[in-house]
């Protein structure tokens, strides 16, 4: 039995606003970086990241849009460049943002504001 | 013969691993999720007794990267270790695996033409960590021994809500099949719902998860129809992860018995855990 509709690209999915289904064209622009972020499970490349991070990333090939993206810790860009959170989230704990950090800039809120929506913000 | 003794579904975030090891299980914001995993951690121990669990989970951009991505994969490993996801690896033993009963699945699933990668070496990150502990004690050793089944729920086109529920019920007969004497639990995680990507992070939808928990036993076809565009609408881009949860129903029989529910829904995940137990033979 074939589903009936199922997304098979972006297009399907944006009229869920706020969405970016990761296809395989999301995940091709974000290829290398996502690469680059799968690399920091490792504790002496997150050291090396850490020593200087322009140079580690350019070092494994990321863009300069993805670089850019980094240094604003702009995760709503990164994610419309390709970026998926389950990788760029280790590079987000390297830098010391934790995943309602990174939720909160992609809300546009700040991180009170955010926890603010939830019913028990203790629960962390 | 191996025999299926229990069908489990629970949700794998990564917070609850953490308050977890933090020891937070009686705090205000976390007895009510610690609290409901309890009686079933209990259950398990004196009365299921299982020999090996089949734990259907994703990994999260751990150990399996883009380069190749398969949509099913299953290990054949005698040991799997404990992942390091970017913050140091969980205090946990590492776990043991079955490769002879993890051969015979993978045999009779090729057989029944679903085409496994097969995994020597698989560490496992929260996806499959994240309940383990809740529901058996991890010291000094595991109780059971584990058969990692990896789905892939992260990169688009996903395997279908359905394929999951019949690749479920091919894994019942593959168990049924084996010879040995063994009990055998299926775990599938992820879900309920939630969102982690996009301006719509956060989006979380309890009565939706509450739909999903009446129906998953006494109307699982409904819920393999669902297509992903609507799993992501209602139950948020990340929950499309339940569609795991189908292929622990689809290892069971049409007659299920509900032994158990716990829903907490604090952050940004709709967190369950669901007890299915049979009552009656397979039609």
């Amino acid at each position: 039995m074939q589903p009936s509709s199922f997304p098979t690209s972006n297009a399907d999915a944006t009229h869920l606003p706020g969405t970016y289904l990761f296809d395989l064209a999301l995940s091709r622009q974000g290829y290398v970086f996502n690469r680059m972020c799968a690399a920091l499970r490792k504790p002496e490349a997150r050291a090396e990241f850490l020593v200087d991070p322009d140079a580690y990333m350019r070092a494994q090939g990321v863009s300069e849009a993805h670089r850019d993206a980094v240094h604003r810790r702009d995760w709503l860009a990164l994610t419309r460049l390709g970026g998926n959170l389950f990788f760029f989230l280790k590079l987000a704990v390297t830098l010391g943002v934790g995943l309602y950090a990174v939720g909160a800039q992609m809300r546009g809120e700040s991180y009170e504001e955010f926890m603010r929506t939830r019913s028990v913000p203790g629960a962390v | 013969m191996a025999r299926l003794v229990a069908g489990i579904g629970s949700s794998h975030v990564p917070s609850i691993g953490r308050a977890h090891d933090q020891g937070k299980q009686d705090t205000p914001e976390w007895a009510p999720l610690f609290d409901g995993f309890a009686p079933v951690k209990r259950w398990l121990a004196e009365e299921v007794q299982a020999d090996v669990v089949i734990v259907v989970y994703n990994d999260h951009g751990t150990e399996f990267l883009l380069d190749r991505y398969p949509t099913f994969a299953l290990g054949v490993a005698d040991s799997y270790a404990v992942a390091d996801e970017g913050y140091g690896p969980r205090p946990l033993p590492q776990f043991k695996g079955d490769p002879a009963f993890s051969a015979h699945l993978a045999q009779s699933l090729l057989t029944q033409e679903f085409d496994m990668t097969l995994c020597q070496e698989m560490a496992l990150d929260h996806g499959f960590l994240t309940a383990m502990p809740l529901l058996w004690d991890a010291a000094p050793a595991w109780p059971v021994a584990v058969v990692p089944l990896f789905v892939n729920v992260v990169q688009h086109p996903l395997p279908t809500a359905q394929r999951c529920f019949k690749l479920g019920q091919a894994l019942r007969r593959a168990i049924d099949s084996y010879p040995e004497d063994l009990r055998v639990v299926v775990l599938g995680t992820g879900g309920l719902s939630h969102q982690l990507n996009g301006e719509r992070f956060g989006h979380l939808n309890p009565s939706w998860d509450r739909w999903w928990l009446d129906t998953i036993s006494h109307d699982p076809q409904t819920l393999a129809a669902l297509t992903h565009l609507e799993l992501i609408r209602d139950a948020g881009a990340e929950g499309c992860e339940v569609i795991m949860w189908l292929v622990m129903r689809g290892a069971m029989g049409a007659q299920v018995r509900e032994l158990h529910r716990t829903y907490y829904a604090p952050m940004t995940t709709g967190m369950a855990l669901l007890t299915l137990e049979e009552i009656a033979s397979r039609d």
